[in-house]
């Protein structure tokens, strides 16, 4: 094992990406968040600066899925993020050049029905080859890039994003047309029963047009856009073993995000929030959303479920979500399942899936 | 009946162990050299693979700034254009006694090869200790003692394929413990840029691009070494077939009254055939896993030189530990299976053929008759010129194997009709009783001990043929060293600049500064590369030429002729005259061929006004120096000039290193070339144990004429001696040949260059010496139980009953 | 007297134990005499045959040729001994079947450095061997086979010839031309001879004959 694929194995440790046999095998790192600030209830997030880097925490990122269609109605998806995870605590004013203990990884995918791109990039904090500044924002990874454009009120209304791989690219430009939403309680979001949570907020409201470079060629293309934000110190709890996350965009203009984390040892934890047309969001505790894996799909890597039945009695919300394409495997350094989904049922709509913890 | 049929056929070995040793032995001997050297190939192969895989740091392009060190910012922006570059900071440092050269790279960017592997758990390092102060330095074991105590230092983890005095680390530690302050000395460029990057100068303008070191030139000619393993494991082979062959051709003649019977009582034949092939295939299975446990040792045993060798020449690491490969020891009992089943061939079709009433008498074991002798010898004949005809109308590497197979071949089925001839000169030209029974006995002799010779022949052979490639690859690669090394130091320069200070600085203080330009230009069409050459004495001196008239040196200087190397002269079929096309429309009359060994690629040399006339912005930046003192020059260019340690190679210091690797490798040849001929040792042991117990009734009538038994034990072992010299007389030219065909057949279609060929008398002489000793001690044993042999025993010959 | 032994005992220690099979014999052969020596199958006929010879040692008892002890001799004086002064005729003719006729005719007189071509010549002639000269011993049949090694013995022009069963490989006729020119041949050269046989018929053309029984004589 070199230094490099133990970067990723650390960046493994993110609540969302985590995996029982790294999370063990590096126990130093376990459950412990020694020297890291914590996620306290009650913070107000505070804008920009909450769009920055919080380097004072263990681990952080930004995160867009978006679900797009060509002219012609072919499905697209793309996803972009920018990982942050600190090797030491840095509180204080960042350090500079190589001794910084900030390591940055970028994930960039990009889904047709019938082909899965990916491209991963890894760079120290430090030195400028990546980061994340807030105002103006702008967030980067060698030539992978996330940016204001100046539009709006806020940093986040308007954006140009760009990355590439080795058999692939996209440009695109994205326009938010709704407010910020913070989940769980103001962005205060609780991860299991034992009490770990993260700060965690969205802009799901993103009208996106640019286009895709593909092996067959380019594409134009339109859809919709939502940008995660979330940092936190402390992993999953030891037991929690995979992550099942959604958020969907419904036709009537309501939203939802929910996950549903796998216990080894007990029933999974959910959460959910609903976000109506105009913003306003409801948070869902522990029991409110229920993910039903239907059918699963044999992959490169692992056997995972592809489509899901999704339950919201409170919301009168039975949906089912299907794979747009079920080989969406991130064929990064660790390998996980992202892709766009099509939802039909009560509440018809697009929306994007993440399921971690599938492999080995 | 089976059951039973089978214990009566085993119980032949009961009775006649050492003859089950023998074939034991045999074949296990053969299936150990095959598959030893097949081990130490696959290993080699193994590590030429992850060699190739992961070029060293040297390898790669790079970046750098003539005008000092890289600021990181400017790193960040061509990583932000696009640019997939890695950083590299290196210097040396002192700690206690010891400079250190200390090499930072950086793990998150730096492609995997590059980086140490030794982060095993039994380091007790976790890996991103890496980039975790106090970081972990790589550095070979005997630095890690050095270094032992010594504070201010990044955590040791050893790791043997680190050259002596070295430290990577990461770049951080590497920037911490050099004092950086976070600047670079040069970005390397990965393989693999993205198409539409901006260009160099409006990203980071005041860099340079410098091209990647050549590697693998060395690395081609390994590759005509494991073709020699290869066939020494072929032979050697084969040498322990004929061991299996006599030993199952007896153990078959002395059960023919057991065959019969067994016949006589209701054993369909068929079932006694399945019986008989049951029993060989067991008894190969039992060999081979011995065999394959021998060669493991072996391999083992001879690895490390050969792991030497690569770490020497590459730098790569290479486990010195040899990996037992399941799928190896397999194909291991496979081959111990088929050449059991190849020697057992004659003898399994004689009893498939054995009426029922044959006689029960065993026919003496390998009685030849003179007709006999002369078909083997057509049929050798018969070899020899197949061989060389599928030589002369075929192509390629395998007609060159089929020359060298049915040389060998053909010459060992002759030997026997040739000793024949000798010995029957002898006995004409002998006077006396003793020396005329001497010779006539000794024919006689001959067909029981022929297929013994024949192996010691095919090892004899074998030996004076790969020592002679060896010897004139030696030498060859000696001068080969001398031509390429003409300089006595290796300079390249950051930038143009940098080079005219270089060469201003250099003036005074050496004795000539040849440059060393190339651009790479398709030579007749295909890939190639031309250089040129200064007009100076080194190179007419040195270099030497294949193919040259008086005027080529003239030509080359007058810039009015290209030298091109022989793997291209052999390819484009061109000699002095012809016209050589270098690419672009620029052709030159070829002035000259030179030997130019594990070059891949074709190759010419021009004058370099002609070069500098038709590629003005060819990359200036590479010297070679000639100076008497390079040690003071190298400390002076890095200390007073401040050239980078990387960008100087002491190719005096290459040299004597290369040179010293390859006399390992040949220990390896040595090695084997002993085992092979402990074999046909063994062979003609084997042969002589069985002969002795019929040797009685031919030897007691000599006694009761009135020899004594030590006289005739003395007469026994001469007669062996005459019998291995004789074989040895064969065995020289044949030998020769092989070594012809190795040089100038089988190198030439498959590597593209022909080795001359030198002769080393003294080694024959040695080698005859060795093959004296080794018939010898194969005879004494027999010999020693014919001086105590009982007179009792000899009566019985006499004696009524019998 | 040519041979004179004196009280030969001879004992073979077998896995039964120790068997006696010659006890207390003594024996004389003066010049020119012919003796043969008869007894049953193991009566040890092959055995004193093989200590005159030199080809074994006694256990006990001494032989005299030509008035020298050659019991007490090395293994080169023996060799020596059977070299020049003794001719050897086996049953199995035992000839050197690298050698042809001419050569195995000659071996040992060479050997002794007596080799005498006249009469190398001579006995060729009288044994009807002088157009077989250059063939192997292989290619002769076995009257022809134990000429050639009568000749053998004869060449060195031997004290003593012993002869072990010469004519037991053979049929009665040709056995017979051989007896005679053995008898012949011996009586030219003035050699003793004891021929071994168990042959009535065949002792009875000799000049006197013993009998051994049980390992003695009588």
């Amino acid at each position: 094992m070199n230094a490099k694929s133990s970067a990723v194995a650390l960046f493994s440790l993110l609540p969302m990406l985590a995996g029982p046999a790294v999370s063990q095998g590096f126990a130093g790192l376990g459950t412990d968040a020694e020297g890291f600030s914590r996620p306290s209830l009650g913070t107000d997030l505070s804008f920009p600066k909450d769009h920055g880097a919080h380097p004072d925490f263990r681990i952080e990122w930004w995160y867009l899925t978006a679900n797009l269609s060509a002219s012609d109605g072919r499905d697209y998806g793309i996803q972009w993020t920018l990982f942050r995870s600190a090797v030491a605590p840095e509180t204080g004013t960042p350090t500079e050049g190589w001794q910084s203990p900030q390591i940055w990884m970028g994930h960039a995918g990009l889904t047709t029905p019938d082909a899965h791109f990916s491209a991963e990039r890894l760079a120290r904090g430090g030195i400028g080859q990546a980061g994340v500044l807030a105002a103006p924002f702008e967030a980067w990874i060698d030539d992978w890039r996330m940016a204001a454009t100046g539009d709006g009120a806020d940093e986040f209304d308007a954006l140009s994003l760009t990355a590439s791989g080795p058999d692939f690219s996209y440009d695109l430009t994205l326009t938010a047309t709704g407010p910020l939403v913070p989940h769980g309680d103001a962005g205060y979001s609780v991860k299991s029963p034992q009490g770990q949570a993260s700060y965690y907020y969205s802009q799901p409201f993103y009208e996106i047009a640019g286009h895709l470079s593909l092996p067959d060629g380019d594409v134009e293309v339109t859809g919709h856009g939502w940008l995660d934000r979330e940092w936190s110190s402390q992993p999953l709890s030891e037991t929690q073993d995979g992550w099942d996350w959604i958020s969907l965009h419904f036709d009537g203009g309501a939203k939802l995000m929910g996950f549903r984390l796998r216990d080894r040892e007990g029933a999974p934890f959910t959460s959910a929030t609903w976000i109506d047309p105009d913003g306003t969001p409801t948070p869902y505790g522990n029991g409110a959303l229920t993910l039903t894996p239907l059918e699963e799909t044999e992959t490169s890597a692992a056997t995972v479920p592809t489509v899901w039945q999704v339950e919201m009695p409170g919301r009168d919300l039975d949906v089912r979500l299907e794979a747009i394409n079920p080989q969406a495997w991130m064929a990064t350094s660790f390998p996980y399942w992202e892709g766009p989904v099509r939802v039909t049922g009560s509440h018809p709509g697009r929306g994007y899936l993440e399921m971690t913890g599938y492999g080995d | 009946m089976r059951r039973a049929a089978l214990a009566a056929l085993l119980s032949h070995w009961r009775r006649q162990p050492l003859q089950l040793f023998t074939l034991l032995a045999g074949l296990a001997l053969a299936t150990a050299l095959w598959s030893a050297v097949q081990a130490i190939n696959g290993e080699a192969r193994r590590s030429y693979d992850s060699a190739a895989a992961t070029l060293g740091i040297s390898g790669y392009a790079s970046l750098t700034d003539p005008a000092g060190p890289i600021p990181i910012a400017t790193y960040a922006a061509l990583r932000r254009g696009g640019w997939t570059v890695t950083p590299v900071v290196e210097g040396r440092v002192l700690r206690g006694e010891i400079r250190l050269n200390v090499v930072g790279v950086e793990p998150l960017t730096a492609p995997d090869g590059l980086l140490p592997v030794g982060l095993g758990s039994e380091t007790g390092a976790a890996p991103l200790d890496v980039l975790r102060p106090p970081g972990l330095g790589f550095v070979a074991p005997e630095t890690a003692d050095d270094l032992a105590g010594i504070a201010d230092l990044p955590r040791l983890i050893t790791d043997p394929a680190i050259p002596p005095g070295r430290m990577f680390t990461d770049v951080g530690t590497a920037d911490a413990l050099l004092g950086k302050a976070g600047t670079i000395d040069r970005l390397l460029i990965l393989p693999d840029q993205p198409a539409n990057r901006p260009p160099l100068e409006t990203l980071a303008p005041g860099l340079t691009e410098v091209p990647p070191q050549d590697q693998g030139d060395i690395a081609r000619l390994t590759d005509s070494f494991h073709l020699n393993l290869t066939a020494f494991g072929l032979l050697s082979f084969a040498v322990g077939l004929f061991i299996v062959h006599g030993a199952i051709g007896l153990a078959f003649e002395q059960r023919r009254p057991m065959f019969r019977t067994l016949r006589a009582l209701g054993l369909p034949a068929r079932t006694l055939l399945g019986l008989l092939l049951g029993e060989v295939m067991l008894l190969a299975l039992l060999a081979g896993g011995i065999g394959i446990g021998l060669g493991y040792l072996i391999a083992g045993a001879l690895l490390p030189d050969v792991a030497a060798t690569l770490r020497g020449l590459y730098g790569a690491q290479v486990r010195g530990v040899l990996a037992f490969d399941p799928l190896w020891a397999l194909a291991g009992l496979g081959i111990a299976q088929l050449g059991a089943l190849i020697a057992a061939a004659h003898g399994l079709e004689t009893v498939r053929r054995m009426p029922l009433l044959a006689s029960a008498q065993p026919r003496a074991w390998a009685t030849v008759s003179a007709r006999a002798l002369r078909r083997q010898a057509l049929a050798g004949a018969a070899l020899v010129a197949a061989g060389v005809a599928v030589a002369l109308l075929a192509d390629g590497l395998i007609a060159g194997f089929a020359l060298l197979g049915g040389l060998l071949l053909g010459a060992a089925l002759i030997l026997p009709r040739l000793l024949a001839a000798a010995l029957g000169l002898g006995a004409r030209l002998a006077r006396g009783p003793l020396a005329q029974w001497f010779w006539a006995d000794t024919r006689q002799q001959l067909p029981g001990l022929s297929l013994a010779l024949m192996s010691l022949m095919l090892a004899l052979a074998t030996n004076i043929g790969v020592s002679t490639m060896v010897s004139s690859f030696r030498l060859t690669f000696t001068g080969w060293l001398d031509q390429r090394l003409v300089s006595d130091l290796y300079v390249t320069a950051r930038s143009e600049e940098d080079a005219r200070a270089l060469r201003a600085w250099l003036a005074p203080r050496s004795d000539a500064v040849l440059p060393i330009w190339k651009v790479d230009t398709p030579l007749q069409g295909a890939p190639g590369e031309v250089y040129g050459i200064v007009d100076h004495r080194v190179y007419r001196d040195l270099w030497p030429l294949l193919n040259a008239t008086p005027d080529t040196w003239p030509a080359v200087y007058e810039n009015r002729g290209a030298l091109v190397n022989e793997q291209l002269a052999r390819r484009e079929d061109l000699s002095p005259g012809d016209t050589l096309s270098l690419g672009g429309g620029w052709e030159m009359p070829v002035a000259g061929v030179y030997s130019d060994y594990g070059n891949p690629i074709g190759q010419a040399v021009v004058g370099l006004p002609a070069l500098l006339d038709r590629h003005p912005d060819v990359s200036k930046l590479r010297y070679g120096i000639l100076t008497s003192d390079p040690t003071t020059l190298r400390r002076a260019l890095v200390e007073d000039y401040g050239l980078p340690e990387a960008n100087l190679i002491d190719h005096g210091r290459l040299k004597a290193t290369s040179l010293q690797i390859f006399e390992r490798t040949f220990t390896v040849t040595g090695a084997l070339n002993v085992l092979t001929l402990s074999v046909a040792g063994f062979a003609i042991l084997t042969a002589l144990l069985t002969l002795s117990t019929m040797r009685l009734p031919q030897l007691a009538p000599i006694w009761a004429l009135g020899l004594t038994r030590r006289r005739l034990a003395r007469l026994e072992i001469l007669r062996t001696l005459a019998l291995a010299a004789l074989t040895f007389v064969v065995a020289l030219p044949v030998g020769l040949l092989l070594a012809w065909c190795l040089l100038a057949v089988v190198n030439v279609e498959a590597f593209g260059w022909r080795l001359p060929m030198f002769v080393f008398p003294l080694q024959w002489a040695a080698l005859l010496g060795l093959s004296l000793v080794a018939a010898a001690i194969a005879a004494a044993l027999p010999t020693r139980k014919l001086a105590s042999t009982a007179p009792s025993q000899f009566l019985k010959v006499f004696a009524d009953e019998r | 007297m040519r041979i004179e032994a004196t009280g030969l005992t001879k004992t073979y220690t077998t896995g039964d134990g120790r068997l006696p099979v010659l006890t207390d014999v003594s024996l004389a052969l003066a010049p020119g005499e012919t003796l043969a020596l008869t007894g049953e199958s193991g009566s040890g006929k092959s055995t004193l045959l093989h200590l005159l010879a030199t080809l074994d040692t006694p256990d006990a008892g001494s032989i005299h040729l030509d008035g020298t002890e050659i019991t007490s001799l090395d293994d080169a004086g023996r060799a020596a001994v059977r070299r020049d002064r003794i001719g050897l005729v086996f049953q199995q003719f035992n000839l050197i079947p690298s050698l042809t006729v001419s050569g195995n005719l000659d071996f040992q007189a060479r050997l002794a450095g007596r080799h005498d071509p006249a009469w190398s010549a001579t006995l060729a002639k009288r044994l009807g061997l002088a157009d077989l000269l250059d063939r192997y011993p292989e290619q002769l049949s076995g009257g022809q086979q134990q000429r050639v090694a009568v000749g053998r013995a004869l060449a060195v022009r031997p004290s003593v010839v012993l002869a072990d069963e010469p004519t037991g490989n053979l049929d009665e006729s040709t056995a017979a031309t051989v007896l005679g020119l053995i008898l012949e041949l011996v009586a030219e050269t003035g050699a003793s001879l004891l021929l071994v046989t168990h042959s009535e018929h065949l002792a009875g053309r000799l000049g006197r004959r013993v009998h051994l029984s049980g390992g003695r004589l009588s």
